[in-house]
């Protein structure tokens, strides 16, 4: 299994997210550089966090047309695996492969924590293996992970099933108080309508080790790992 | 040339929490008839065109693919000349 992390000027999650494919989970892994025309015989495409472009604009919103972002569309709509992180999520919008925005959070702050998500789709590659009646903590940081879009798309996400993960306290429930930036509808995570591209504001890769206090990020990769027939 | 003065602001319909929270502070400082704030953003394009409806189109387009996101953001374009 070949992962291909690209990076940008400004990420600063691509290490980890190396790390963890590379290291953790023992699978070939390479950086994308942005200029590159071709991501390369990868099978799973992960767009790390971080501050492309210093955020210069929106988040999200230059990254979106550096050159590798082309061939990372190309991918995803032949079914390719993408997965976008933090940042990753934002260029994901930006760049219409996933629908809505985030938008500065509701609380004007910076929002550094553990946060509790809970799965809600148990199909696609990204979330196969997981348990929707667990509740997973991993980290989020990020200033703008507000997600919003129109009614009728949130409806069709929720019809569609398409929304990967919500914000929810410990117990699963997805409260007002436990959404950490206002997201509509406690989203932290959605899916595009083939399955094959996931965004999640959340930082697995900061949580996949014991070492790190926590490893339920593993999850999400384990999950992709089964779903493509990579013995875990 | 044109300047095409182009500002980016959140729609309407969205709750904008900057300016919510400068109405706040306008409040305490005793403008007790300012209603609401928004807050955007000002971008200035130089344009060189041979009209000022083609240099309104490079605007619109350059709005359109880059500087707003029409999920969440609207724009307006003003056009005018720049004395060379």
């Amino acid at each position: 299994m070949q992962f291909g992390i690209i990076e940008f000027p400004g990420s600063n999650c691509d290490h980890d997210a190396y790390y963890v494919a590379k290291h953790v989970f023992d699978q070939q892994t390479s950086f994308i550089w942005h200029k590159d025309h071709s991501i390369g015989d990868v099978d799973v495409v992960i767009i790390p966090g971080g501050f492309s472009y210093g955020d210069a604009l929106r988040s999200g919103a230059i990254a979106r047309f550096s050159p590798i972002m082309k061939d990372v569309i190309r991918f995803a709509n032949n079914g390719g695996l993408v997965l976008g992180i933090c940042n990753g999520f934002q260029i994901l919008c930006e760049s219409g492969l996933l629908p809505g925005a985030l938008m500065k959070n509701a609380l004007l702050r910076f929002v550094c924590k553990n946060i509790f998500v809970r799965p809600e789709n148990r199909t696609s590659p990204f979330t196969r293996t997981l348990d929707s009646d667990s509740v997973l903590q991993i980290p989020i940081a990020h200033g703008e992970g507000n997600y919003i879009a129109a009614d009728d798309v949130l409806c069709r996400l929720e019809d569609e099933n398409r929304i990967a993960f919500r914000y929810c306290n410990d117990e699963g429930e997805a409260t007002s108080e436990s959404n950490p930036n206002g997201s509509a509808r406690n989203i932290a995570g959605i899916l595009n309508e083939a399955g094959n591209v996931l965004g999640m504001m959340p930082h697995p890769e900061r949580c996949a080790e014991e070492i790190l206090g926590r490893s339920d990020g593993a999850m999400i990769f384990e999950s992709i790992l089964v779903s493509t027939g990579v013995p875990v | 040339m044109y300047k095409a003065r182009i500002n980016v602001t959140l729609r309407q319909s969205i709750l904008d929490p900057q300016g919510k929270a400068a109405h706040h502070a306008l409040s305490q400082l005793g403008f007790d008839h300012v209603d609401e704030v928004r807050i955007g953003k000002h971008i200035e394009l130089s344009i060189d065109a041979e009209s000022e409806d083609s240099a309104a189109e490079v605007a619109r387009q350059a709005c359109e693919k880059l500087l707003a996101n029409p999920v969440m953001e609207d724009y307006s374009v003003d056009i005018e000349p720049i004395e060379e």
